[in-house]
């Protein structure tokens, strides 16, 4: 099968500004596409490129194997879900769902089936005949998603849906998004620059920066094997801890000195990765650092650190200490031991580290 | 609403901020009495006697009300050599203005439209060129619009005048349009373009409904501007097609005759009704053409 | 073709606007431009001869008047205007009840044409009936108020016509700006026991200072452009006492014949205009563009 989204050496200029460089990226049918990076990094300049609102400087641009990149945005077979919403202020909520429609010449029964389908779909039956200003924000966001299903499009593409709702109401859509797409089983794009968001929803993530893409993968290939030190820090939260560490061989196992604030270096052994340069970041998430003795494996070490601050958080307990003189968090048990100032005894699971290369960036094992 | 008129200083008795209350509220009247002397004077002028106004003082009431000047006002009093009193020029405002704040006002929304939600290459650049045309003092093109008239053979005619109301009052009415649309949410068009609507389609359907209240504010100001006017008026009318402010200043400085000072009161209100009546129903629209643009945010 | 056509409609629909203002203003100015450097006397002539027209302008006693009138009645006019918009804005700032008729009052003016504002006022300040025989009734015998036929004098009286017609309007700007300013700020300052006098001098009103510059801007050109509240007033006169550039300019273009004098009088003004507006358009749109 065709893939349903293909982007090939994509550029975008702004005069003599480059917004995008180089962006290939394809989807199956279904996929989940989330492109996510911090603000200015064009994710949303891309999306509006796939819809065809911006004319790409160049590259080609397929959906459902046909040539779209010349092709102006009513004729790509897409549907759009705007961050403001975009709901037509002087129409009800029923002609804002029914106006592609009425553009494109449906007829008047057709309109009224599909109108009915979707308001019983997202439940605003009662809303059909209010004007959007009279509408709650979560409201207006199911509106404007009545708005994209109406349209049975190949392609639906999403511009941070979320990010105007509050924060409990935000939670209950983006389930209701996932819901929305295991139901419909359609290939849809999404951005966002909450990388929670990306990680709950997405099957397929691309993470950018500047422009370029830093990686594309499945939420658990970006999350465990991040390709570099900006995507190892931007996903994931509290951010993954990034320890300058220094290694030697030393017979089948790498050695990894860590320096502590006070008394000699920490050393772990990593049997796993033998072949690493002298000088390496080693990341590690919060969650692979936790009290010694609750989690033990092959790859588990443990070593005394002096804890600085314990922030309890609920179900885990969080501790910030100094380790090669940067701050790093650990994930402790609620009913940790640990204070501050005080030596507490952590393991660390070397099984699922990171080395970065301090120069370049890029992961190395 | 700024609320600073509270003070809570101890020194402050209450009866000293009572006397300040009330020496505000005297200021204030006699101010208001400032603004309405005039009209007040207008307006009694006009309903007296010409020989009351002789014998009497100016801001006395009339002895007794007459409307003859109104009368001879509106349908005897000489523009020159013609006798017929300002109803016909009042009729040629008429003329002039609907069809001039029709047209500039469509041209504005368009104009506006293209300018705030349609941007292109360059678009910022003619529109400044185009408020820069809103500030040339208008003697700069005199001359070479009355020969340009001439050719186009609508010299000294009424669509001669609505010609050059429309051509300088595009740059204002783009102006309010713009700066009205320019706060609508560009995501609102492309909604639209992927809903399949184009360029006339949105403007019809989704930015039109919307622009109510900036209709009024433009319509207004260019009905206020074009009805005042007496620069074009002046310039480019002849003895027929003249606008009622220029009917008025001939009535007011015809030589001939005796000064009837009540016709020229009552010629005077007559000509300021229509702004006024405009000004009265549509105040806070009229304050908000004045200002746009002056205030920001 | 549909698609070229879908791609340009925007640059269509503005280019008929475009090109008349291209044409209506641009090239009319420097259609004026080019005439005021030629001998054009009754009839354009289109070969140009330097400046003689400036010079004959500024060799002719009659735009000597009328230039100077322009700065005397432009500073009086934007002075006294702005000062009495200021004060009339702060005393209706002080919750004053009837707040919505008063500034319907004092901007009422403002809705009438320059030529009803003249006629009314020309007949309140003429001399035989007027105001000065008002108050000669109410027995002061020997008051005079004769400015409107005093060539030393006339000027002011078209000072206070426009004043009359604009204050109002330079007020409603003012109170605009007065309620814009941040309202925390001013609560900190009666908190920390600050005067009501010094709330206005210190905070509220340098915090207005972009107000000042608009309500400059608009009374500076309405101040130039005056040409109908003079033929209205005092029609120029006495003599040629009131003159304006703008009565000038008519006058050379239409009475005269004189096309040369009207264009080259008529560039004066547009370089004052331009020497004050200038700067402030490309301060907006460069701050506006940022």
């Amino acid at each position: 099968m065709d893939p349903i989204l293909e982007i090939k050496n994509l550029y975008k200029n702004y005069g003599p500004v480059e917004i995008l460089k180089d962006i290939n990226v394809s989807i199956e049918p279904g996929d989940f596409l989330v492109l996510v990076g911090p603000s200015g990094c064009g994710k949303s300049t891309l999306l509006n490129c796939i819809a065809g609102l911006e004319p790409i400087t160049g590259g080609s641009l397929h959906i459902g194997g046909q040539d779209m990149t010349n092709v102006s945005p009513k004729d790509r077979d897409i549907a759009m879900v705007f961050q403001s919403y975009a709901l037509y202020p002087t129409m009800t909520v029923a002609k804002n769902i029914t106006f592609g429609m009425k553009v494109r010449g449906v007829d008047q029964a057709t309109q009224n089936q599909k109108l009915a389908h979707v308001a019983q779909q997202l439940q605003i039956e009662p809303l059909l005949n209010r004007k959007p200003g009279q509408l709650s924000g979560g409201q207006r966001q199911r509106v404007a998603m009545g708005r994209a299903l109406v349209r049975d499009p190949k392609l639906f593409l999403f511009d941070e849906p979320l990010s105007n709702l509050d924060a409990k109401l935000r939670v209950e859509m983006r389930t209701e998004i996932k819901a929305l797409h295991q139901r419909l089983g359609a290939s849809m794009v999404y951005v966002t620059h909450d990388q929670i968001e990306a990680m709950t929803l997405a099957s397929k993530i691309v993470v950018m920066k500047g422009g370029v893409i830093q990686q594309i993968g499945t939420p658990a290939e970006i999350y465990n094997r991040p390709a570099n030190l900006f995507v190892a820090d931007f996903m994931g939260s509290p951010a993954m801890n990034l320890i300058p560490a220094r290694t030697r061989r030393s017979g089948g196992v790498s050695l990894i000195e860590i320096k502590r604030k006070e008394g000699d270096p920490i050393i772990l052994q990593d049997a796993n990765n033998r072949d690493l340069p002298e000088e390496v970041i080693l990341g590690v998430r919060p969650e692979d650092i936790a009290d010694a003795g609750i989690r033990a494996g092959a790859d588990t070490q443990n070593a005394d650190c002096i804890i600085d601050i314990v922030e309890p958080a609920g179900a885990d307990t969080y501790a910030v200490l100094q380790l090669g003189g940067k701050h790093v968090t650990a994930r402790l048990h609620s009913e940790t031991t640990a204070a501050p100032g005080v030596a507490q005894r952590l393991a660390f699971d070397l099984g699922k580290v990171s080395y970065f290369a301090p120069d370049t960036g890029l992961r190395l094992n | 609403m700024a609320d600073t008129s509270f003070v809570p200083a101890a020194s402050q008795s209450r009866k000293g901020k009572l006397a300040l209350r009330w020496l505000l509220y005297i200021l204030l009247g006699l101010f208001a009495l400032f603004y309405l002397m005039p009209l007040f004077v207008m307006i009694t002028t006009s309903l007296k006697s010409l020989d009351e106004i002789r014998t009497g003082d100016l801001i006395a009431l009339p002895r007794e009300v007459t409307f003859d000047a109104w009368r001879t006002a509106w349908s005897g009093a000489c523009t020159g050599i013609q006798c017929e009193g300002v109803r016909p020029f009042f009729w040629n405002s008429i003329l002039i203005a609907i069809p001039a704040v029709a047209i500039s006002t469509l041209l504005g929304a368009m104009n506006g439209y293209v300018v705030a939600q349609w941007r292109f290459r360059g678009a910022n650049i003619i529109f400044s060129l185009m408020l820069f045309g809103c500030f040339i003092p208008f003697q700069v093109v005199l001359l070479p619009m009355a020969r340009i008239l001439g050719m186009m053979g609508i010299a000294g005619t009424i669509p001669g005048l609505i010609f050059v109301h429309v051509i300088y009052g595009l740059g204002f009415t783009t102006l309010f349009f713009r700066n009205y649309y320019v706060s609508i949410p560009a995501e609102l068009t492309k909604a639209a373009k992927v809903d399949g609507a184009g360029f006339f389609r949105i403007f019809w359907s989704i930015f039109l409904p919307l622009s109510l209240p900036i209709i009024v504010v433009t319509v207004i100001w260019q009905f206020t501007q074009i009805w005042n006017d007496f620069l074009f008026g002046v310039s480019f009318s002849q003895a027929g097609t003249q606008p009622v402010t220029v009917a008025l200043n001939n009535i007011v400085n015809s030589t001939t005759g005796v000064k009837e000072y009540n016709v020229d009161m009552a010629a005077a209100i007559i000509a300021a009704l229509p702004t006024l009546f405009v000004y009265v129903v549509a105040g806070k629209y009229f304050v908000r053409g004045l200002t746009a643009g002056s205030v920001k945010g | 073709m549909t698609k070229w056509l879908e791609e340009n409609t925007p640059k269509l629909v503005l280019a008929p606007s475009f090109v008349a203002i291209l044409v209506f203003v641009y090239g009319f100015i420097a259609w004026t431009a080019w005439v005021s450097l030629t001998r054009s006397r009754l009839l354009p002539k289109y070969e140009i001869k330097g400046f003689i027209q400036y010079e004959r302008l500024f060799d002719s006693p009659r735009w000597d008047t009328a230039f100077s009138n322009l700065f005397v009645f432009g500073f009086l006019f934007i002075a006294i205007a702005m000062i009495l918009g200021l004060v009339l804005a702060i005393l209706l700032d002080q919750n004053i009840r009837t707040e919505g008729a008063i500034r319907t009052i004092y901007l009422y003016p403002m809705a009438l044409s320059m030529i009803v504002t003249g006629t009314a006022w020309k007949w309140i300040l003429n001399p035989g009936l007027g105001l000065e025989a008002l108050v000669r009734g109410w027995g002061f015998p020997d008051f005079t108020f004769d400015w409107l036929v005093n060539p030393d004098m006339a000027i002011y009286t078209i000072v206070i016509a426009a004043i009359w017609q604009s204050s109002g309007f330079v007020m409603a700007l003012f109170l605009a700006g007065l309620r814009s300013v941040d309202q925390e700020i001013i609560k900190a300052a009666q908190v920390d026991g600050i005067p009501t006098w010094r709330v206005y001098t210190a905070i509220i009103i340098p915090s207005m200072a972009p107000i000042f510059l608009s309500a400059f801007i608009v009374l500076s050109h309405l101040a130039i452009k005056s040409f109908d509240l003079v033929i209205a007033l005092t029609g120029g006169g006495p003599g040629y006492a009131t003159d304006l550039p703008a009565t000038y300019m008519y006058a050379m273009a239409f009475s005269r014949g004189d096309i040369g004098q009207a264009a080259s009088s008529a560039m004066i003004m547009m370089m004052v205009v331009f020497a004050i507006v200038v700067p402030y358009l490309y301060s907006e749109l460069r701050s506006k563009n940022g």
